[in-house]
């Protein structure tokens, strides 16, 4: 979380503030805004990935004057959004397959290209099983080809939608419906994670970010910037899942900004495969104020291995992405 | 094939389904009532006007303030700001400087003339004793009720204690005598030397109240033996010769006082400025338990005063002084030891404490006055003989500017619902906004504005203002460390941070609304509320 203007009472770290001029405020904080998921969507009490869709394709609509498209994978996020015969997109939206949106979403870019509509810009979207692990394939080629098309993964780290299976984003030690925390097995394996962002990057695309719900002004500024450039680009939300994560709804905010906090979701941006910019920690936070807000942590709370390894993984963070530095004031008002 | 390809839905076709039936729970908005406010003896709605500050609107922050108190300058001076002790900002780093954005309100009232208008006549007239704090106070409310208002002060001039009790450095006359000739803009008559001896005469030249704030001058003194007493003389007295006399009193060149109230620190400070060189309070008890506040011995200790705790004055020869060092008991009372010592000094001056000379209002009927003339009022701040209602340090209360001020006030109200044949009903009191209540990550790093000081040598021999004001820049700094506790101050968080897009958001001034159709009752919006304007109720069967 940057301090963008100095001494502001809340400076930019709430969603708008009445004493900065208007367009230090967020998309999110106007009245104008597009509301592209709107309400009477079936998603949970709390739910971070519905918060996320809004704030990242409000910012989206915001910066291409209203001409978009987006393709969803399947999963929470389209399931919640357009059970039959509803829907609570405000843009126009197609859904295909659980692995194909990558391939979709290349295609909708095609056509218009191919009907001389350049104006029109396309998004992927979809979450952390139906990106991470099912439709890599497709998003690895759409990479590969650089086709204009920006895919964002709303990562709230398993498959919720199904009843909490395990996904290549599942945490550590995570209790899930897979992985279930018996005997001498700890729940989800400590193995090395996947990370797409990396990956993303590894493909030397244009553009690929990190964002949180809990840093709006972070998120908005990085899918607006995804949206100025043209060619393949890649923007990862960390979204939490109160009923997957077995959290209070009220907590997810609060979530989302401990994990940036303590150094397990670092924030960071890349520009042809290269890392340009990382967000430096506020206030840092060992993980277990992370941790201990989740029930799915529950059984390794007391186990000091586990904590140690998990704190282990934040400090590799935080050292390889320099997340504790001291604070820049990028703007001054 | 006229068929859509695909099934299509329509757009906003979610609206039909009303999530809100999910809800156990409901967000509601609510205010608090912000702890600065429910600390402040004059009842100011410090919230309130900061707020209105931290967008640069000082006419309306003003505006806001002196509808309970006409005297923000003198108050952002020597007011002891309760309110910054319960400043719930300390808990993150330190408090609001409340007083030094009340000072340059006050300032900048001053420096541009703002100005109020008296309320519509209602043919009413109150006398009030007294031109200090309370009186002057009460005068400014009634007035702007719109009744008729005189005050009969006693003295050469109006301000009571603010003038007699408080020296110059601490609050430049130029503050004072600009504030009260705004209180008599108002319409305010105040006939100076005027004692007041006969109540019920009074009364029966017209006036429907009375409102009597005489405050405590008479200074208390004790016995020390002294077989050839060199110069003796009384705190009040040595304040108020400074202040009205041609001539300042002659101290010579050493000085103790003797007490630990601030009126002792006030006293040695002005001793110093007057030419003493060796000044000293003798108190004797120990730096606890002094009633005076620290930051008055700290200036004073920093101005070259010397403090010896634990003494007492046991025997005076001349211009020899007996001390006996005390000690705490296991009570925490000073008890004596038996070491003596001797301090030679030129004067010594007692500060021992003030009582009030309330003699002329035993002779009514029903008022009761306590031991050291104080006199009993009930909730309404009336005395026992109908009409009379009494306010500030000659009540039991703190004997403060600020909470005579709120006496004034509160008078006022009462004053105003009795001639009317009304009993003055006070608001309900809105539950209070604990740092509990409060997200404190949203707030930005914003360590405290210092205000300027004088330099010590010139402390030492003038009695220019101490303690400067804050300038425009960091005036506004300080406001916008408010955090606004229990009270919206539309950052958005709810709005922006609802996942069922279920808050309506109202535009500046407005504030917002939700909407129950769609809210599932998840309570982000209360958790991420930074100043606890959020709560989160059963919802209604």
């Amino acid at each position: 979380m940057q301090q963008r203007v100095k001494y502001y009472q809340t400076g930019t770290f709430t969603v708008g503030n009445r004493l900065l001029d208007e367009e230090k405020r967020t998309v999110q904080a106007t009245k104008e805004r597009n509301n592209s998921l709107t309400c009477g969507h079936r998603a949970c009490q709390g739910c971070g990935e519905a918060l996320g869709a809004r704030f990242a394709i409000d910012a989206a609509m915001n910066a291409v004057n209203n001409k978009l498209i987006a393709v969803n994978a399947t999963g929470c996020l389209e399931v919640f959004s357009t059970p039959y015969p509803e829907s609570s997109w405000r843009i126009p939206w197609i859904h295909s397959l659980f692995g194909n949106a990558p391939a979709v979403a290349t295609g909708v870019a095609a056509a218009l290209r191919a009907r001389g509509e350049t104006k029109t810009r396309v998004i992927a979207q979809g979450g952390d099983g139906g990106t991470v692990d099912i439709g890599f394939g497709c998003l690895s080629g759409m990479f590969e080809r650089n086709d204009d098309v920006l895919y964002i993964c709303y990562d709230n780290e398993a498959y919720m939608n199904t009843g909490v299976q395990r996904s290549s984003r599942t945490p550590p030690g995570a209790r899930t419906a897979t992985t279930p925390p018996v005997g001498e097995h700890p729940g989800n394996s400590y193995n090395q994670g996947k990370n797409p962002a990396l990956i993303a990057m590894a493909h030397n695309i244009p553009y690929v970010a990190t964002a949180s719900v809990a840093d709006l002004h972070d998120l908005e500024d990085k899918v607006e910037k995804a949206m100025s450039i043209s060619g393949a680009r890649y923007v990862h939300i960390h979204v939490p899942c109160p009923l997957g994560w077995g959290a209070k709804p009220s907590n997810t905010i609060r979530l989302a900004r401990l994990a940036i906090e303590t150094g397990l979701f670092p924030l960071f941006e890349a520009e042809d495969g290269e890392i340009v910019d990382t967000t430096p920690i506020r206030k840092q936070q060992p993980v277990d104020e992370y941790l201990k807000l989740q029930r799915r942590f529950a059984h390794i709370l007391k186990d000091p291995l586990a904590l140690e390894t998990i704190q282990a993984m934040a400090d590799r963070n935080i050292s390889r992405f320099n997340l504790v530095r001291e604070m820049e004031v990028t703007n001054n008002g | 094939m006229d068929k859509p390809f695909a099934i299509t839905l329509d757009i906003e076709s979610s609206y039909s389904n009303h999530t809100g039936s999910w809800r156990t729970e409901r967000p509601v908005y609510i205010d608090r009532l912000p702890p600065c406010n429910d600390a402040c003896p004059a009842g100011e709605n410090i919230q309130g006007w900061l707020h209105e500050a931290e967008e640069g609107k000082y006419e309306n922050a003003w505006r806001i303030l002196v509808r309970d108190n006409p005297m923000p300058g003198v108050h952002g001076r020597v007011c002891y700001h309760p309110c910054e002790n319960a400043c719930n900002r300390q808990q993150i780093d330190s408090a609001v400087s409340i007083h030094a954005v009340e000072r340059f309100l006050g300032d900048q009232a001053l420096k541009h003339g703002w100005k109020v208008e008296a309320g519509k006549d209602s043919g009413k007239k109150v006398a009030i004793i007294g031109a200090g704090p309370s009186g002057l106070s009460a005068a400014w409310h009634l007035r702007l009720m719109g009744h008729q208002v005189v005050i009969f002060e006693a003295g050469p001039m109006a301000g009571g204690m603010m003038r007699f009790g408080i020296p110059k450095y601490r609050l430049p006359r130029e503050v004072l005598d600009e504030e009260i000739s705004r209180i008599c803009d108002l319409g305010v008559e105040i006939k100076l030397n005027s004692k007041i001896d006969d109540i019920p005469a009074l009364m029966d030249e017209g006036f429907d109240a009375v409102f009597v704030a005489i405050g405590a001058h008479v200074a208390r003194r004790t016995d020390i033996p002294a077989r050839d007493a060199g110069t003796i003389l009384d705190a009040v007295s040595v304040l108020q010769n400074v202040e009205t006399g041609d001539t300042p009193p002659l101290l010579g060149r050493r000085v103790i006082v003797y007490g630990g109230g601030n009126t002792a620190f006030d006293t040695a400070r002005t001793a110093k400025r007057l030419g003493a060189s060796e000044t000293m309070i003798v108190y004797r008890r120990n730096q606890e338990q002094m009633p005076a506040h620290d930051f008055e011995m700290h200036e004073a200790v920093d101005e070259g005063i010397m403090v010896r705790w634990l003494s007492t004055i046991k025997e005076i020869d001349d211009t020899s002084y007996k001390i006996e060092k005390m000690r705490l008991n296991d009570e925490g009372w000073p008890e004596p030891t038996g070491e003596f010592e001797t301090i030679e000094a030129d004067t010594l001056i007692l500060a021992l404490g003030q009582t009030t000379d309330s003699s002329f209002l035993e002779k009514l009927d029903g008022v009761e006055v306590e031991r050291n003339g104080v006199v009993k009022v009930d909730e309404s701040m009336m005395t026992g003989f109908p009409g009379v209602f009494a306010g500030g340090d000659m009540v039991p209360a703190d004997r403060t500017v600020t909470t005579a001020t709120g006496h004034g006030k509160l008078a006022a109200r009462n004053i105003d619902a009795w001639m009317r044949g009304e009993k003055w009903q006070a608001g309900d009191r809105h539950e209070i906004a604990g740092f509990k209540h409060i997200n404190p990550w949203y707030y930005t790093d914003a360590p405290k504005k210092l205000q300027p000081v004088l330099d010590i040598a010139r402390r030492q021999s003038t009695f220019t203002e101490v303690v400067k004001g804050l300038d425009e820049d960091n005036a506004l700094f300080e406001a916008r460390r408010c955090l606004s506790c229990g009270n919206c101050f539309e950052c958005d968080n709810c709005y922006g941070m609802c996942p069922d897009n279920s808050v309506i958001k109202l535009g500046p001034g407005k504030g917002f609304e939700f909407n129950y159709d769609f809210c599932k009752g998840c309570g982000l919006c209360a958790a991420e509320c930074p100043c606890g304007a959020i709560t989160m109720i059963k919802e209604p069967e």
